[in-house]
């Protein structure tokens, strides 16, 4: 009876699965950025690139979407906006942080109105480097992360987002 | 998008996050049905201080956070700098180095209008246009790449010169890149002047008459569009543009439908910019020699960036850091048109509205403190204290 159960709830986890890696929908925000990555991200859904052809479609909700691509330091401004964002997103989700910015902070690490760097904020799935990414490289980032969802001991740490927000360990 | 219901009136924000546009930024309308009776922008979601970042590195550093000011118009942002640094230093730059930033500067105005152009498609809801134009963008992309082994950052300039030189090959690659793309915008010109449901969208959509434009200060293409003829290359030729003249290109109607004819004519001046120069490259050096500590002083440059005017200003203490820098972004100037050209128009041409002066937010997201010596008001605010005054503000607005 139980390895009846098993099988069962194998058997929706790699429909699940399944559904995820073939047709991850991606909500893009700029939480400051230059721009640079995010005329990239759209070089690499546009016909030469065409990411949609891996099932990708850009989407405009939060609801609905499975990764959020994130670029830009994280401006003082945008940050309330990018955990909104996040909190908003059904789980199971995964962040991706594209171009050096989104990353570190990059070349504005250490202005007085940005946060260094996504991971500050939110936890991040995987990183993409570059100033910007080449389109390629969101490509192999975004196979990565679709090739990670199949792996078992990849996991959101949910007490992150918790502290982010908390209003007293925002202000520190 | 959340619709709050008050008495009479509907007030729906849209951003920072929003479908349409690919940067942040905060918009509240009031409608009355489906009629815009008014319009509020929120700015700052992309303030990154990046002036008071280029007064702690030194001239050489701040190259490299310059061009970081946009992405899609960097090598502008960075020859408005270098020339106004060059300017107070008295170095110019050798003609053949003028020449290639003129020629790298027509480059990216082609990449920005094809890029503009799909993502106003897409606005439109003319898909099929955008991913055709982004596809044909992709050519001058390689041009670019070639060029100076960037997509997008392309850190073509140094202060005194460029960092790269032509060869045939890469002369010949352009012209033939500079041939198809030539073709395609003959297209597309046609397709914005033709297409009846793209029309639809466009004609008679957010028209700015001349006077309105000189009131709001528009810069750039949105002003030409309403007859206004302002252009930097023309008015104040900058590098090599007075060698190589290039023609304004006006339009009376001053609708969406004549900035997208605009911007697209546009692009014909450019490519026989870019033609002119390749016949007529002049040969030399590259660079001319540099001090590493700029004399004091003042220099104020104007350059015409894709979407118009760009203002540099620059003070050295003759250190080797910028005592003060500041930008004026041609959207700033630009962005007023919006907020009135909404109103009175549907919730639906709004992203129109929007799109057609090719706003650019990571540039215009400055900040400033203006105080006066005998101003009782003038005190500094926290960060905390700036954030109420700013919520306090909108509120006062919205009422």
């Amino acid at each position: 009876m139980k390895s009846h159960q098993n099988f069962g709830q194998q058997l929706l986890k790699s429909l699940k699965d399944w559904a995820r890696v073939s047709s991850p929908w991606v909500l893009h925000f700029n939480t400051g950025s230059c721009n640079g990555c995010d005329i990239e991200i759209l070089a690499t859904l546009t016909p030469r690139y065409d990411l949609e052809r891996l099932g990708v479609k850009l989407q405009a909700s939060p609801r609905q979407a499975d990764i959020l691509l994130c670029t830009g330091p994280v401006t003082r401004q945008a940050r309330e906006r990018l955990v909104r964002i996040y909190a908003q997103m059904p789980e199971p989700k995964y962040v991706v942080a594209i171009g050096s910015c989104a990353i570190s902070g990059g070349v504005f690490r250490g202005c007085y109105n940005v946060m260094d760097g996504i991971d500050q904020v939110i936890p991040v799935s995987a990183y993409i480097p570059g100033c910007p990414p080449r389109p390629e490289a969101v490509i192999d980032g975004l196979v990565k992360v679709l090739a990670s969802i199949h792996s078992p001991g990849h996991k959101i740490p949910s007490d992150i987002l918790e502290g982010a927000l908390d209003p007293e360990k925002v202000a520190a | 998008m959340n619709t709050k219901q008050e008495p009479q009136r509907f007030v729906i924000p849209i951003g920072p996050q929003h479908p349409a546009l690919k940067e942040p930024g905060n918009f509240q309308f009031t409608v009355d049905g489906e009629i815009v009776t008014k319009a509020i922008v929120r700015l700052g979601y992309a303030h990154r201080g990046i002036e008071k970042a280029a007064e702690e590195r030194t001239w050489i550093q701040d190259l490299y956070l310059i061009e970081r000011v946009c992405g899609i118009c960097s090598h502008i942002h960075a020859l408005a700098y270098c020339l106004a640094v060059e300017q107070l230093a008295h170095v110019e730059a050798p003609p053949r180095a003028q020449a290639i930033r003129v020629l790298v500067a027509e480059l990216e105005r082609i990449h920005s209008h094809f890029l503009w152009m799909g993502v106003s498609g897409h606005e439109a809801g003319f898909d099929t246009f955008f991913m055709y134009s982004w596809r044909d963008r992709e050519r001058v992309m390689n041009i670019l790449e070639k060029l100076t082994g960037n997509r997008v950052n392309y850190s073509a300039n140094v202060l005194g010169g460029v960092k790269f030189d032509l060869d045939q090959e890469q002369i010949a690659s352009i012209r033939g890149g500079i041939d198809f793309l030539e073709e395609r915008t003959r297209h597309y010109l046609d397709v914005v002047a033709t297409d009846f449901m793209f029309l639809q969208r466009t004609r008679g959509i957010g028209v700015m008459s001349r006077a309105q434009a000189e009131i709001m200060g528009a810069v750039g293409p949105t002003a030409r569009a309403s007859n206004v003829a302002r252009d930097v290359r023309k008015d104040a030729p900058y590098a090599a543009y007075k060698e190589y003249p290039v023609d304004i290109i006006l339009d009376e109607r001053g609708d969406l439908e004549a900035r997208f004819e605009v911007r697209l004519k546009e692009l014909f001046e450019s490519f026989h910019l870019i033609r002119k120069i390749l016949d007529t490259l002049p040969g030399g050096e590259l660079t001319a020699r540099m001090p590493r500590k700029v004399p004091a002083g003042e220099a104020v440059m104007r350059v015409e960036a894709p979407r118009g005017e760009l203002l540099y200003f620059i003070r050295s203490n003759g250190s080797d850091k910028p005592e003060r820098l500041k930008i004026r972004t041609p959207t700033i100037c630009n962005l007023t048109s919006v907020v009135k050209l909404a109103i009175g128009h549907q919730l639906a041409d709004v992203p129109m509205i929007l799109a057609g002066i090719d706003p650019c937010f990571s540039c215009n997201d400055r900040s400033v403190q203006i105080r006066t010596s005998n101003d009782p008001d003038g005190r500094m605010l926290s960060w905390d204290e700036l954030r109420q005054h700013g919520i306090d503000f909108y509120k006062r607005l919205e009422k």
